[in-house]
């Protein structure tokens, strides 16, 4: 499998990093060198094999369906770039 | 005393409990180290006040009686923990300014017993390399050398700040966190002992997400008796991790015993690989000659899909990678980038991730995003999560056949200077942890002990990988390699 210059700049896209267009092809050859790399696994005889949920056979702990925190609005919005009025503020979203 | 910044957590702790020194002493014997040894570059935040506040309630403490093991330690804390108050970047341009409102579990916890926290050190990017020269901060420096040769040389990553400083007496110890040998890999690159426990053991909670299923927190410490003491404090339950173990926490250091008589040790076949330098194959085989002559009895084994952990590594990591960093999006905490006169919100997260993230975050964040896509799921991360079952398994049959553990190099090669692997493409340097990366994928302890020096002077480390949640035997058995070893070399002070 080959990445084109458009496959990388769908996957940056797709990733919401912006990349230059004259940085594309470089981009793409990395990703190449990297699939080309990741293509060893096809070797592998993985037929019936159940794919890794989790390392250890541990059943996710469960808890109540319950509130146990909340009511720090000042800490959530202390690290802001931008906080107004109680809110996060961004660039308008609807036209 | 003199020099107290070179005493190591159980000389230390022994010292202050006899009254021979106070926690401010030692801690203000660290403090004037780091000053001294900012072309380390390893403490990125120094946190001074908040050190010797620690430390006066520390020698209270420790007058009171009843104190614990790390109470009044001066030990140092990754840039990837978060701590309360104090910035937390992950070494990442795009945490730039972020001062959490809480704190690590892990680092609350060393904080409760009484440890006292002289700064965050520096790292590579979101834990994203084997050199710590993807850092926002700069490159940290080893403070080894090759002989009289001033090139600088990497005390590899991602924990490299952490490694540095602990080499080179900057603080005690320092907590470190590993996702495919960035706590075992510079350990061994700097004459070190580190150890990675089991999946589950320690807290992720509050600790920066690189891949979720891989990232383990673990103590970096001058000898295995001070892994034990403080990787017993860094574990435990966390009702705040859903993937936290409710397993009781024994005290690895009264398993300290050095008895390994009739322990099997495995040696893998597949770690012995093509052009692998003769002096690390020198130090495997004595290494297993020192387990063998303290009593263990060494058996060839195989763990055949050993070759296929690093590729299925550099699916799975950076697929989770690109799940986590999505959270970077200006919006809520961090940096965002300036915006033109009619950039929409799309805009802003593009320019936002562009500016922020470096290079190598970039890149996994994009093959992660790529192998996660639709049309590629099946064919790169199912498969990949096969390969890991069977990497796994590999472990699991081993040791059912009776092998307590297994011994490795921890590396493929003694540090390598700074800049030497700018040319090289990404692959090169993801084959720094081909020996290290298995133990993640298969959830397991592995411990990195420092174990010779090469021709030129560079320290060598040996790799002991054990059984899930048996910490307490695997270091151990690191206690009888260590001891054998008798590995006591430190760097020349040049900084």
């Amino acid at each position: 499998m080959s990445i084109d210059q458009s496959t990388a700049a769908k996957v940056a896209k797709l990733a919401r990093i912006k990349v230059e267009d004259d940085a594309l092809p470089a981009l793409a050859s990395e990703f190449n060198t990297i699939l080309g790399f990741i293509e060893q696994l096809n070797e592998v005889d993985v037929d019936g094999v159940e794919p890794m949920v989790s390392v250890e056979p541990m059943r996710l702990k469960r808890r109540e369906d319950v509130v146990t925190d909340g009511n720090q609005q000042d800490k959530v919005l202390a690290n802001a770039p931008d906080a107004r009025e109680g809110f996060f503020a961004v660039p308008k979203v609807v036209e | 005393m003199s020099d107290l910044n070179k005493l190591g957590l159980a000389e230390a702790r022994d010292a202050l409990r006899k009254g021979d020194v106070t926690s401010v002493e030692l801690t203000e014997s660290c403090l004037k180290a780091i000053d001294e040894a900012d072309a380390l570059n390893a403490f990125v935040h120094k946190t001074p006040e908040i050190a010797l506040e620690r430390a006066k309630a520390a020698d209270a403490r420790i007058k009171a009686g009843d104190a614990p093991s790390m109470c009044g330690l001066p030990i140092g804390i990754k840039d990837l923990f978060c701590t309360k108050g104090v910035s937390s970047q992950a070494a990442s341009k795009i945490l730039e300014g972020f001062r959490p409102e809480y704190e690590s579990t892990v680092s609350q916890q060393l904080a409760d017993a009484g440890a006292v926290m002289l700064g965050k050190l520096n790292m590579d990017e979101f834990a994203m390399g084997s050199s710590n020269e993807t850092s926002v901060y700069g490159n940290a420096v080893s403070p080894w050398r090759r002989g009289n040769d001033d090139a600088q040389l990497t005390p590899g990553g991602s924990s490299g700040g952490s490694a540095s400083a602990v080499s080179a007496d900057l603080c005690l110890a320092a907590t470190g966190t590993d996702t495919g040998g960035s706590i075992r890999q510079p350990a061994a690159f700097v004459g070190i002992t580190g150890i990675k426990p089991t999946y589950g053991r320690c807290s992720r909670w509050g600790i920066v997400a690189f891949a979720s299923s891989l990232d383990q927190a673990g103590p970096m410490t001058k000898n295995v008796r001070d892994a034990a003491i403080m990787l017993e404090t860094m574990c435990g339950h966390d009702p705040k991790d859903s993937t936290s173990a409710e397993l009781a926490v024994p005290n690895f250091e009264a398993m300290l015993t050095g008895d390994v008589k009739g322990k099997k040790i495995g040696i893998p076949k597949e770690y012995r690989m093509d052009g692998m330098p003769a002096e690390i194959e020198k130090l495997w085989s004595d290494g297993a000659e020192m387990l063998k002559a303290a009593g263990a009895e060494i058996v060839d084994i195989s763990l055949p899909h050993t070759k296929y952990a690093l590729p299925a590594y550099y699916v799975i990591a950076p697929a989770e990678a690109s799940s986590n960093l999505a959270r970077y999006d200006g919006v809520r905490y961090g940096r965002r980038a300036h915006l033109a006169q009619g950039d929409g919100i799309t805009e802003m997260y593009e320019k936002t991730r562009a500016e922020g993230f470096g290079p190598e975050v970039q890149r996994r964040v994009m093959i992660g995003t790529y192998v996660l896509s639709a049309g590629f799921y099946d064919a790169y991360y199912n498969r990949a999560r096969k390969v890991r079952t069977l990497i796994k398994k590999d472990f699991e049959d081993v040791f059912a056949a009776g092998v307590d553990a297994i011994l490795t190099p921890a590396t493929p090669s003694a540090s390598f200077g700074l800049g030497e692997m700018t040319e090289a493409d990404p692959v090169q340097m993801y084959l720094n942890d081909v020996f290290t990366v298995t133990v993640n994928l298969a959830g397991l302890p592995g411990v990195s002990v420092p174990a010779g020096l090469d021709k030129q002077g560079l320290p060598l480390g040996l790799q002991l990988i054990g059984r899930p949640w048996d910490e307490g035997e695997l270091l151990n058995t690191a206690y009888a390699l260590e001891t054998a070893a008798g590995f006591v070399a430190k760097p020349g002070k040049w900084w």
